[in-house]
């Protein structure tokens, strides 16, 4: 099965064989270099292995950007066991990059968190996939198998003397479990929230031991990185966001799906460009560019290389690269309170200014967009967005208030419409 | 860990930050800039905890002293400089150099909206109820609310004792971490997500029919009242407490230290005090059921036989109706009556014929004089109290093997244990708090072993479950014992160097391969064996043992064998390891310290020594003091129906219920010529009573009282005397001046002076320093001692410095089952109901949980008899027959029939058997033989009128269902 959409700008890297079922088999992804990387691996300390991914400058794909070698770096040789996480709980609205490096490059994934374990000297390594993900888990499953099967996995991986499991753990429907430490606790069979740092997971991880957890897609990176050298992964995006990166794109978009590009990758282009353009011949309203939890962006702020440093400078965030397109149609009234309804849902309800806080803005959102809002309730939503934004033991607080300072910010006139100070634009069009 | 030993709350802390597991946090000061001011953090302190202790007050809801930071409410968030998210200080420790602000701008203004969110939803407090949420409301002026308020939950009024209400709940979850991870009850979990987020009782069940003990954790937990206690007196009003006392519990040997609020002179409620043993935890019985001082048929006269009313030990006085039988006196009147009749028979029949028993009940003062009045008054050793009945096998075997029989470690010490072998106890019931920290114990990572016939609640949390067969200790323990050598685990420098006699057991343990053993004890070898390495191997492990270890004929064999057990691994003599024998009373240990007993004067000194006898003729002014071992409870009651015992004073016990074959003994208090009982409740012992001296309950007076731990602790009067009644210290003192001895009006203080000169290894301990600090752990020689909290650490306390090992060889119980008798009778307690029940059945909430007598069954024996819960059955042994209701019961063996013994409609030792241990005297109230069948009629309801009424009918049935089947 051809994979939907290419363009010839791509870096295919993660995702060369894409669409590419014989990849998805030991065999087929040994013939591809598969576990190459490995091998080479092996032959280094764990220290050296760290050091090469330092020294590439990834960042986690995960939407922190977090430095991926510094975070290894965190874990010591100091006896107790450690463990190695796979973040696949990707659930993001607007995120489906994780999911297609499951589906297409199941073994691409193992080598990744095999060598992760590796470096951090863990013995397990445990992937915890979004529940919903059933065929993506079905093959990761097999992949495991295999692994395990050639010795690649398990007691002595490839005839090292070094002990690595791997178990692949299914979650149960919470999007707040892709928090790092709730799906540690998820994991651990207690309640999916996330818990208090510090201490971070490098010293208080799953089990109570340190762990390191990494994104899908950024142990996909991995043994690229170790068979290629840092040097080359350096070669390609910018200084400060080194490498390729899937770019999911969604929404009023002619051609929609994953594309690989270096990052700083100008945005504009991969929008017109490399995406076609806006459906039907529609204008573009704005853009969340890195999953539903970064601030929006408006048309004329998209002249910009989509790398972490420079979209910070523009006022959001790259995160995890998925770029929610919406047309001159939409209502950003309603798409806000859509969202923050989401994240209203998915609080895992122990913060205060986020389990109160997010069912206020919803309710304000709704009163507003039923027509019965006043101008002290727009006061009120920025006075609440701003106190839920690092306040809270997640993220998600913050999320939940990123749209609706944003879009205050930006398209304030469709809320005034909305409180009868303006002729409604919805309607106009 | 000495240092923090005495220092309130600190070693708690600690341990309860390492119980987590957390990152050790700060190991030494941490000197920060706090507000612009430089101070300094305590090791383990908090940035929140720190500037408390420095009067700057940081708002905070989820934390509260004593439970794990959570850090959820986000009220107490702090700026810290070079930080990009403000930080909650409640769990954030502070690091050298750090500069934090209170109330910067930003954090104010989080502070703040935190407090209006949760406020925008909560009701007014109920009047009365002083809400944490609202304090600090008031605090930051907070009380703008921009929103309406939402639909809110209806109240939950299901439970007894704790009344839900949930609209002022701000999902704090401190219940949660109460009673989850500080009781370990596991009942209350945060369900749902988001603002649906909500407190929940098991799967969402009203809270009346979960799984709730009622410790009421939670309650004392909550900030907010939407867990409330439910008002006992004046509905709808919750006056705030006029004064609070700070005392103890009355009830288990645990100790717990509790704050008494009183209000019009009534106890209107009690909460855990911060005691060594406690940590601020109570149960069901220490939190609730305290109405018993305020009953209707509380004693408040002197009563005197009525003349020609004769003692009918089959048909007891009715305790609502004492005038059918006595006749109110004045205390001249009564105090001389009891004075002259035991008087007058010393004189016809010389000391032998009089007795005493004191109380575990009673406080160290009063136990102390009361024995001096039976030993230097009456002239004889003849005085005991319910030690006997309950660990006097245990006490003799640690005095036959290390000397001592006190615990070596204390309950607190099972933090530091790898392991724990629990065996013949059921702490969960019977002492509730020692279990929580066991439970907490477990979940740092320790391993338990159980061994018990019962599956009890604890089963949960154990890695070995050992349900023996009953009355097969001694083949289980032997062969845990046999593994050991057979497989090398023995410690034999221990051996070696600090004990006598392995030989001798050695070579009697090589008939007792778990191999042979699995098939008398029902544990398969395997499993023995697994026991007996994991207790071994264990770098530190500690052993509880309860009465079912005790209560038997060989009781003393199986105490030895446990001895043996911690001999022969080296586990004794350190942190987290040693023997403890679960004491029951609130103050058995005291009482037994102070020489309640027969054959021992104060400090275990043997009568029969004659520089013991010497030593104390001299600090008690009678040079002839009763040479010989005077007789045990059993033996008295025995000797009464031979007429060698002809008088008593009996102060706080009840052997008309406690004893075995009650009958019996009941038979043996009426044929007394002459009876005096100081009690507050006209008790089935008082009603055989020639004199009744109504005594003061235990908020109404002042005393130390020892616990489990060998810790001597303060307990402080919070009510007056109601009508007549005077202190038990009081009336001891009027009987001895009327017996002939120039004894003064003493306080406890004073009291408690003289026993510092009688008891040495209590002799540091000062009343200033009680005062001071609550608590004080003996030995404690010299003043300002730190007190010892583990013993034998250089050598044991015998002759030869060695513990010594006594073989003890597998032998039947007395009466085993057959054709006609073929169920084991088990009896015991249960957690609501103290003892006979003369308290806790007339406490409000306490006879509410648990109003009617039952009999608990395995499924399978229901099943073989075709009864249902609910059912009436009459069960019968050889000396006497009872009816209650059954109660399914997965916990109890098949075989077996568990009964507690606190009803008196249904009195379970009507059923016991008398038969005693030889060494201890302890009647074997854990297994005789008995039949059960259905019954002709119902029993009736009886109880003392508290609840009794509401229990008619279907919700008997509901409540024999048991907590299994719900
Ligand atoms: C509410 C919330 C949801 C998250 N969900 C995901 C997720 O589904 N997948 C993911 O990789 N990271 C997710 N994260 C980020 C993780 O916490 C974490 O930063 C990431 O796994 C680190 O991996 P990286 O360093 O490779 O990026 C989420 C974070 C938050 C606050
Ligand atoms: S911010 Fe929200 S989702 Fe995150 S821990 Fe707090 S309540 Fe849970
Ligand atoms: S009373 Fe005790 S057992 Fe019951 S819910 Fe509260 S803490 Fe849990
Ligand atoms: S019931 Fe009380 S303690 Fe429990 S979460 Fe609600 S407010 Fe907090
Ligand atoms: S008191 Fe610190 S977060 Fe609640």
């Amino acid at each position: 099965m051809a994979y939907p959409y290419r363009d010839e700008r791509e870096v295919r890297i993660l995702s060369a064989h894409f669409g590419d079922p014989e990849a998805r088999t030991l065999a087929g992804w040994r013939q591809r270099g598969g576990y190459e990387a490995l091998g080479q691996a092996l032959a280094l300390s764990p220290e050296q292995v760290t050091e090469i991914v330092k020294n590439s400058a990834l960042r986690g794909r995960g939407g922190a950007g977090f430095p991926t070698g510094l975070k290894w770096s965190f874990l010591r040789n100091d006896g107790r066991p450690h463990y190695v996480l796979v973040n696949s709980d990707e659930s993001e609205p607007g995120a489906f990059k994780d999911r297609e490096l499951c589906r297409w490059t199941p073994h691409q994934l193992l080598e990744g968190a095999l060598i992760n374990a590796y470096a951090i000297r863990a013995q397990h390594v445990y992937i915890y996939m979004r529940g919903e993900f059933f065929e993506p888990a079905q093959i990761v499953a097999r992949a495991i198998d295999e692994a395990y099967a050639a010795g690649i996995a398990g007691p002595d991986v490839l005839g090292s003397g070094v002990t690595i499991d791997v178990t692949l753990h299914l979650g149960a429907g919470a999007y707040i479990c892709g928090e790092e430490t709730a799906l540690m606790n998820s994991l651990e069979g207690r309640r999916g929230q996330p818990r208090v740092k510090p201490p971070f997971p490098a010293v208080f991880g799953a089990f109570g031991q340190p762990t390191n957890i990494n994104n899908v897609e950024t142990l996909c990176t991995v043994p690229h990185i170790i068979r290629n050298g840092a040097d080359w992964w350096r070669s390609i995006g910018t200084d400060k966001s080194t490498g390729t990166k899937l770019f999911n794109m969604s929404g009023h978009l002619v051609r929609r799906g994953n594309f690989e590009f270096p990052l700083g990758f100008n945005m504009k282009e991969l929008i017109y460009d490399v995406c076609g353009g806006i459906r039907d011949g529609r204008s573009l309203k704005a853009v969340i560019p890195g999953g539903s939890s970064v601030p929006m962006l408006a048309a004329h702020e998209l002249d910009i290389p989509c790398a972490y440093e420079r979209v910070a400078t523009a006022g959001s965030k790259l995160g995890t690269a998925s770029m929610i397109v919406m047309d001159d149609r939409t209502d950003i009234v309603k798409q806000v309170r859509r969202m923050v309804e989401f994240y209203a849902h998915e609080s895992c309800g122990q913060c205060t200014p986020c389990r109160e806080g997010t069912a206020w803005l919803a309710r304000i959102m709704r009163r507003i967009e039923a027509g019965q809002g006043t101008e002290a309730d727009l006061a009120l939503l920025v006075d609440l967005g701003k106190n839920m934004t690092g306040t809270t033991i997640c993220v998600l607080s913050d999320s939940a208030a990123a749209p609706v300072l944003s879009s205050l910010a930006k398209f304030k006139d469709e809320y005034l419409a909305l409180i009868g100070r303006a002729a409604p634009v919805a309607a106009a069009v | 860990m000495s240092a923090l030993d005495g220092v309130p709350g600190a070693l708690a802390r600690l341990e309860a930050r390492q119980a987590l597991g957390r990152p050790a946090p700060n190991a030494a000061p941490v000197r920060f800039t706090l507000d612009g001011n430089e101070i300094t953090a305590l090791p383990g302190e908090t940035i929140l905890q720190a500037a408390a202790r420095h009067d700057v007050p940081v708002p905070h809801l989820c934390y509260t002293e004593g439970l794990r930071p959570d850090g959820n409410c986000r009220a107490c968030m702090v700026e810290i400089a070079g930080e990009r998210v403000l930080a909650p200080s409640c769990c954030r420790y502070p690091t050298k150099g750090m500069q934090v602000s209170t109330k910067s701008k930003r954090a104010l203004k989080a502070q703040k909206l935190v407090l209006e969110l949760l406020l925008t939803d909560s009701p007014e407090p109920a009047p009365g109820v002083d809400s944490e949420l609202n304090r600090w409301a008031r605090q930051l002026g907070v009380s703008a609310y921009r929103l309406p308020r939402r639909a809110q939950p209806e109240p939950d009024l299901s439970h007894p004792a704790i009344e839900v209400r949930l609209d002022a709940c701000i999902q704090c979850t401190r219940c949660v971490r109460a009673c989850r991870e500080e009781q370990v009850n596991d009942v209350i979990g945060y369900a749902h997500r988001g603002s649906e987020a909500k407190i929940v009782f098991d799967l969402d069940d009203p809270m009346g029919l979960s799984t709730c003990v009622a410790c009421g954790e939670c309650v004392q937990a909550c900030p907010t009242g939407a867990l409330l206690p439910v008002l006992t007196q004046a509905p709808g009003e919750r006056p705030r407490p006029e004064r609070v006392v700070e005392s103890l519990c009355p009830y288990c040997g645990v100790g717990c230290q509790t704050t008494i609020h009183v209000r019009d002179d009534r106890v209107h409620a009690i909460e855990g005090r911060d005691g060594p043993s406690n940590l601020g935890r109570l149960c069901v019985k220490g939190r609730f059921g305290f109405d018993y001082v305020h009953h209707p048929q509380r004693l408040l006269k002197p009563l005197i036989r009525r003349e020609g009313v004769p003692k009918d030990a089959m048909q007891l006085a009715d305790p609502g109706r004492p005038l059918d039988v006595f006749r109110e006196a004045s205390w001249e009147e009564a105090l001389d009556a009891a004075a002259c009749g035991l008087q007058a028979l010393h004189s016809s029949h010389g000391p032998g014929a009089l007795a005493g028993f004191g109380s575990a009940k009673g406080s160290n003062e009063e136990a102390y004089l009361f024995q001096k009045l039976i030993r230097v008054g009456f002239g004889t050793n003849n005085v005991d109290h319910c030690t006997r009945l309950c660990h006097a096998s245990s006490v003799a075997a640690l005095m036959e093997n290390v000397s001592s029989g006190a615990v070596s470690n204390q309950v607190s010490d099972v933090q530091y244990a790898d392991c724990f072998l629990v065996i013949g106890a059921n702490p969960t019931v019977n002492h509730p708090v020692a279990a929580t920290f066991m439970k907490n114990a477990i979940e740092r990572g320790a391993k338990l072993i159980l061994a018990d016939p019962r599956r009890t609640e604890l089963a949960r949390h154990a890695t070995h479950v050992l349900q023996f067969r009953p009355d097969t200790d001694v083949a289980l323990l032997n062969a845990m014992l046999h593994t050991i050598i057979d497989e090398g685990l023995a410690n034999r420098d221990f051996i070696r160097d600090r004990t006598l006699g392995y030989e001798a057991l050695a070579g009697m343990l090589r008939a007792y391969s778990p191999e042979a053993m699995q098939h008398i004890c029902g544990i398969p070898a395997a499993e023995i064996r697994a026991a007996a390495r994991l207790y071994a191997t264990s770098p530190r492990a500690m052993i509880f043992w309860g009465m079912g270890v005790s209560q038997h004929v060989h009781g003393t064999d199986n105490a030895r064998c446990l001895i043996s057990l911690a001999l022969l691994t080296g586990q004794i003599g350190r942190r987290g390891t040693g023997l403890h024998p679960l004491r029951g009373q609130n103050n058995v240990q005291g009482a037994s310290d102070m020489g309640l007993i027969p054959m021992f004067y104060p400090d275990y000194r043997p009568v029969t020594d004659p520089a013991a006898r010497a030593y104390f003729g001299e600090l008690w002014g009678r040079a002839d003091l009763d040479p010989e071992k005077g007789l045990t409870v059993v033996e008295i009651m025995n000797a009464a129906l031979k007429k060698q015992v002809r008088g008593m004073y009996i102060m706080g016990e009840n052997p008309a219920m406690s004893d075995p074959d009650v009958a019996h003994a009941r038979e043996a208090l009426a044929a007394l010529d002459f009876l005096v009982v100081q009690d507050i409740f006209l008790t089935e012992t008082a009603s055989l009573a020639d004199v009744i001296l109504p005594a003061s309950a235990f908020p109404e007076k002042t005393g130390t009282f020892t616990n489990t731990d060998r810790r001597v602790q303060l307990g402080r009067a919070a009510l007056p005397l109601p009508g007549e009644v005077r202190q038990d210290l009081w009336i001891i003192q009027e009987l001895a001046r009327r017996l002939g001895l120039d004894w003064s009006h003493r306080e406890s203080a004073d009291v408690w002076q003289e026993i510092r000169r009688a008891v040495p290894s209590s002799g540091g301990i000062t009343w200033e320093r009680l005062e001071r600090e609550h608590a004080v752990t003996y030995p404690c020689r010299n003043e300002g001692d730190p007190g010892e909290s583990v013993i034998f650490t250089q050598s044991f306390p015998t002759p030869t410095g060695r513990a010594q090992f006594t073989p003890a060889e597998f032998r039947r119980g007395d009466e085993p089952p057959d054709a006609e008798y073929p169920l084991v009778f088990i009896t015991g307690r249960i957690l609501e109901h103290w003892h006979t029940g003369a308290m806790t059945r007339r406490a409000g909430v306490l006879d509410a949980l648990e109003p009617l007598p039952m009999v608990s069954m395995a499924p399978a024996e229901l099943a073989k008899l075709g009864l249902a819960p609910g059912d009436a059955v009459t069960v019968r042994s050889r000396r006497g027959s009872v009816t209650a209701l059954v109660r399914r019961d997965p916990a109890v063996p098949a075989g077996s029939v568990f009964m507690p013994f606190a009803y008196v409609e249904a009195a379970a030792n009507l059923l016991t058997n008398p038969k005693l241990d030889p060494f201890g005297k302890i009647p074997e109230f854990k297994y005789c033989a008995v039949g059960v069948e259905r019954a002709a009629t119902a029993p009736g309801v009886a109880g003392y009128g508290i609840a009794a009424e509401v229990w008619a009918g279907g919700e008997a049935e509901a409540r024999a269902e048991g907590p299994a089947a719900s």
